[in-house]
């Protein structure tokens, strides 16, 4: 068996690997616009330049301070997590109670803001980042090479994935957020402190943004522009997946990169838009995305 | 009739325009003018926020450069077909994108245009990063040799007014009133039997092809049509160019249009980051004065919403 389909199977696991990691990201970031939406109605457009900010974040780390990959993926998120915090208080909050398209604009100019101040003094070429040495090297699966560093990306953000969906989903620190999203005065009534919870969850999504951002920091070039091609990947993803739940959120987002992999061996011309194809039919099929509830 | 007053001191000033400033920069903001009134429509009367009109302006580029250059044809036809590229488009994006409301059609929208851009990445005609230069300017109905300034820039004026009276004509009759409607309450417009969805496509192909409209215009002023045209940021210029001139109010997307243009201008060659400025002004536009400019002049004076 040399060849499956006429491909060869390096190249078919190779891409499909690529594919899985893209969706690796694709699940982190559509999982915060998830947990973001759910609490705040607002659609994060910032979210693409958040994950740019934790990628820049443990580059800046690594070469001012010589502070090492271990690190910065605990201190990044926690950076931009804390810059969520800030946006939230001292602007997001003062557009709640209007209507939620003013929130989708506002943080389209913060993404411009943010941007634009890294491109000012980066340029749009990419900075290298090195892969840490603990995770150098790769496997023989015997079909196929797998890089160490890549492995660890995918388990890395399936663990994240899952502990985020399983603190929301089967927790009572998660019952009362997704009471809050509810019904957020009657839980407000019930002694819950309700401003603060939807801070810490702004604050906690876009902290996974920027712990996507330094997982992606050796695979991609840490560039400016990083972010803002995928966010509108990632929007399609949570059209697909419909906003309603975490688990579709998680579960598209693999699946999407998955199939962007193969589309990229079979038909390579279409691998960028075949996500973009995949909404359309779904709007056609089922408007309030697979995984979906209608509001 | 301070509409009508407005239109009239709106027209004098670019009829003399050229002869103050240059007429290729005015031309500029007319096209841009013409595409924000065209956004303006949707979210304006009909309260649907389009993220990816930019596919609409630089499809019809595309089109209006490549059988100009490529097919000879005169300016007009190139321009037309430009436009029914744009209005069929519309007609595709618009069936699908109103299956959601709110952020969710934004969303939609902005997916789409996106596939339109790698589309004109990677297509053969479109050149890829390159785009269509050279477009020639032609002769305008075999009569008018466009690379004449000042019959250029009349051309894009009778062209620019022509769409502003098309939508200005759309807001004020009974098909404008409805959209209204829907913008207010879509549930009441539907339980008094309005088939909104059906009002809502049509709106959304009218300002598809408005902006096809301009768009072509603008290749042919530029003779060039290029992925800047088609960038997911020049949805994201148009909204703001509506944003700050005012939303809902037929003279705001003009006024916007024009001051970001000039804004863009005078950046351009100082040291300031372009889109640090822009991001700043969206922000400023949402948290502090959403009514817009002419918004809230109309509200200091008029009384009410025009």
């Amino acid at each position: 068996m040399s060849t499956i389909f006429g491909i060869p199977p390096q190249a078919l696991f190779g891409q499909l690997l690529l594919g899985l990691i893209n969706g690796s990201f694709y699940a982190l970031l559509s999982l915060g616009l998830a947990v973001i939406f759910g609490m705040l109605n607002v659609i994060n457009f910032a979210h693409g330049a958040l994950y740019m900010l934790g990628a820049f974040v443990a580059w800046l780390l690594l070469t001012m301070a010589g502070i090492g990959y271990w690190w910065a993926l605990l201190l990044a998120p926690l950076v931009v997590g804390a810059f969520g915090v800030i946006l939230e208080k001292t602007l997001l909050s003062r557009l709640y109670k209007l209507d939620h398209l003013y929130g989708l604009l506002l943080t389209f100019g913060l993404a411009l803001i943010v941007e634009g101040v890294f491109r000012h003094f980066y340029g749009v070429s990419g900075q290298p980042y090195p892969i840490p040495d603990l995770l150098r090297g790769g496997q023989n699966l015997g079909f196929m090479f797998l890089p160490n560093y890549r492995g660890w990306v995918v388990v890395a953000s399936l663990v994240v994935c899952l502990a985020t969906w399983y603190a929301i989903e089967r927790t009572k620190l998660g019952a009362y957020l997704r009471a809050a999203t509810e019904n957020p005065v009657l839980v407000q009534a019930f002694g819950i402190n309700v401003p603060l919870m939807i801070t810490a969850t702004y604050g906690f999504g876009v902290a996974l943004a920027g712990l996507a951002g330094v997982l992606a920091a050796p695979i991609y070039q840490v560039s400016p522009l990083m972010g803002s091609n995928l966010i509108i990947v990632v929007f399609a993803v949570v059209v697909i997946g419909g906003m309603g739940s975490i688990l579709g959120a998680v579960l598209t987002g693999y699946g999407l990169g998955l199939l962007e992999g193969l589309t990229k061996v079979f038909y390579p011309e279409a691998s960028n838009i075949v996500v973009f194809v995949i909404m359309a039919v779904v709007l056609l099929i089922k408007p309030a995305g697979l995984f979906g509830r209608e509001r | 009739m301070p509409g009508l007053l407005a239109l009239a001191v709106l027209l004098l000033v670019l009829i003399a325009a050229p002869y103050v400033l240059y007429p290729v920069f005015v031309m500029k903001v007319l096209c841009f003018a013409l595409f924000a009134c065209a956004f303006n429509l949707l979210i304006g009367f009909a309260g649907l926020l389009s993220f990816g009109h930019a596919a609409f302006f630089g499809g019809a580029a595309y089109i209006t450069a490549h059988t100009v250059k490529v097919w000879g044809l005169p300016p007009e036809l190139g321009i037309l077909l430009g436009t029914a590229f744009s209005a069929t488009l519309g007609l595709a994006f618009g069936a699908l994108a109103i299956r959601r409301q709110g952020i969710y059609f934004a969303m939609i929208t902005l997916a789409l245009s996106q596939m339109v851009f790698f589309m004109a990445l990677q297509l053969k005609f479109t050149g890829g990063e390159d785009g269509i230069q050279a477009v020639p300017r032609g002769h305008l109905f075999g009569m008018i040799d466009l690379s004449q300034p000042m019959a250029m820039y009349y051309t894009v004026l009778a062209v620019f007014l022509f769409g502003f009276m098309v939508i200005w004509r759309t807001v004020h009759s009974p098909f404008g009133q409805v959209l209204k409607a829907i913008r207010e309450n879509e549930p009441r417009a539907i339980s008094l039997g309005y088939r909104t969805d059906h009002y809502k496509l049509m709106a959304f192909v009218l300002s598809a092809a408005l902006a096809g409209l301009a768009g072509g215009t603008k290749a042919i002023v530029f003779q060039l049509a290029t992925l800047t045209d088609v960038q997911w940021q020049m949805s994201g210029a148009v909204v703001l160019m509506t944003l700050l001139g005012g939303i809902g109010t037929l003279f705001g997307p003009v006024v916007g249009a024009a001051l970001v243009v000039t804004l863009e201008n005078y950046l351009a060659a100082s040291n300031l980051p372009v889109p640090v400025v822009i991001g700043v002004i969206f922000v400023a536009c949402v948290l502090l004065f959403r009514r817009g400019i002419v918004g809230e002049i109309a509200a200091r004076f008029g009384g009410k919403r025009p």
